[in-house]
């Protein structure tokens, strides 16, 4: 119950100083609409190349917009010791990470969300008919993103060329979450969109396992 | 201060070491510091004094040797005490303001009733009528003052301040000093790591130097307090 009690005040924390600095999230939503109009602008595609390159490209938007998001994510507790502040009041650090991890999840899902209406627009995809589904997939799919980028994020925060080692360790970590996020995506964006359960049971999968090891070994992240 | 609701702890140290990789930041640090007692940390910059306030704090684990909590009666406490630690970076949110950051660790602290608990500690450090203000408006003095707070919330058994002063004006400095005489006298145990001697290390009933992470010198075993401090100065 302490965790959860102690994840809901922590991640209230995250939203408020989100909502007040509007740092991360400006700074992604324009990122990512730049990227997504200048392709569009680029290649100029048809219906058909939407369908088959659309998926990758907003997974691929999607990565950069999460490594840009997470970086400051442990950084940001650097500046004052507030992270030490918070290992003195809370028993069980994993509450720290469950709040980092809801928080940027939720201003992934946000940001992605934003985006869909943008993407169906400019690449002539339509993406109302599987809206629900579609929602599903970016949220296991940003969960991945998070899960994984919130513990490299707190392991790269206390290293010297921290800003060169998140993306480094993050871009091969990810590349299982990108390619059944993809997938999963490319099959609600066809005519006959269909939910590929094959793939959210693979994201499934690999949220919990780096879950459960952010779990067991998330207090030795923090240690100096 | 607020009425004491703590348990008296002293601290011991035994045969600390803390090594970054090949370098010594503490080397056979072996100390006891008593319920009560308020203890100065003196020494150049890289003397050891911040790490070992750091881990007597559990912020930071020693490479080697233990520390342990005592009681009143000098018996060794299985539960680690309350800690309030302060530090020269005031470990409050720039982005709440002084009554959200207090609230949000008097939460995460499990304190029954947060709103007055904040509500006493910003009537005791002055900035009742600045609770709504962000942090990042104040000045230096007044972050310092809500980094006490923050550090008072859990009625603290043992309270560790490393270099409180660092970037106070004079008059900051001098309250600073008045609430460490009333922490000495409600019967906490202090340790603080000073860079100079000034009226806040004048409170102090011990005081101990540091060199290249080992103890050369302690008012315990005879060494001069003002020779300590004024070393330290040099």
């Amino acid at each position: 119950m302490a965790l959860l009690s102690n994840t809901a005040v922590l991640l209230g924390k995250e939203l408020r100083t989100e909502f007040r600095s509007r740092e991360l999230l400006t700074t992604t939503v324009v990122f990512i609409l730049t990227i997504v109009v200048l392709f569009s602008f680029t290649f100029d595609p048809s219906v058909s190349d939407s369908r088959r390159f659309g998926p990758g490209l907003l997974w691929l938007a999607f990565l950069f917009a999460a490594s840009l998001m997470l970086q400051p994510c442990f950084l940001r507790e650097q500046n004052n010791d507030t992270l030490s502040a918070l290992r003195l009041s809370i028993g069980d650090p994993f509450a720290i990470f469950l709040a980092k991890l809801a928080a940027n999840t939720l201003f992934l899902l946000f940001t992605q969300v934003l985006l869909l209406p943008v993407f169906s627009i400019l690449y002539n995809v339509p993406v109302l008919a599987a809206f629900p589904q579609l929602v599903l997939v970016m949220f296991m799919g940003s969960l991945g993103l998070s899960v994984t980028g919130t513990a490299l994020s707190a392991i790269s925060a206390q290293a010297r060329m921290r800003e060169l080692l998140l993306p480094l360790l993050l871009l091969p970590l990810l590349t299982p979450v990108l390619i059944a996020s993809t997938e999963a995506t490319a099959a609600l964006l066809v005519p006959n969109p269909a939910v590929r359960w094959d793939w959210l049971g693979f994201l499934l999968a690999f949220d919990v396992v780096f879950l459960t090891a952010l779990w067991l070994f998330g207090e030795y992240l923090l240690e100096e | 201060m607020t009425t004491a609701s703590f348990t008296p702890t002293g601290i011991r140290l035994e045969n600390l070491d803390k090594r970054y990789g090949g370098l010594y930041a503490l080397r056979r640090v072996s100390l006891e510091m008593s319920a009560g007692e308020c203890v100065v940390f003196a020494g150049r910059n890289g003397s050891g004094k911040t790490t070992l306030l750091r881990i007597a704090a559990r912020l930071a684990r020693p490479s080697s040797g233990a520390v342990s909590f005592l009681s009143g009666s000098g018996e060794k406490n299985e539960a680690p005490p309350p800690t309030g630690f302060v530090a020269h970076a005031t470990m409050v949110y720039d982005e709440l303001t002084a009554e959200e950051n207090l609230l949000l660790f008097a939460r995460l602290q499990g304190i029954a009733e947060p709103a007055a608990r904040a509500d006493m500690l910003l009537r005791e450090v002055g900035l009742e009528e600045r609770r709504n203000s962000l942090v990042r408006t104040f000045s230096r003095g007044m972050r310092q003052r809500v980094a006490i707070a923050r550090a008072l919330l859990n009625e603290p058994a043992v309270v560790l301040l490393d270099e409180p002063t660092t970037g106070l004006d004079p008059q900051g400095a001098s309250w600073f000093a008045q609430t460490l005489r009333r922490l000495r006298d409600s019967g906490r145990t202090v340790l603080m790591s000073l860079h100079s001697e000034s009226e806040v290390s004048t409170l102090a009933t011990r005081a101990i130097r540091l060199d290249a992470g080992a103890v050369v010198a302690d008012t315990r075993t005879g060494a001069n307090f003002r020779s300590i401090l004024a070393f330290a100065n040099a």
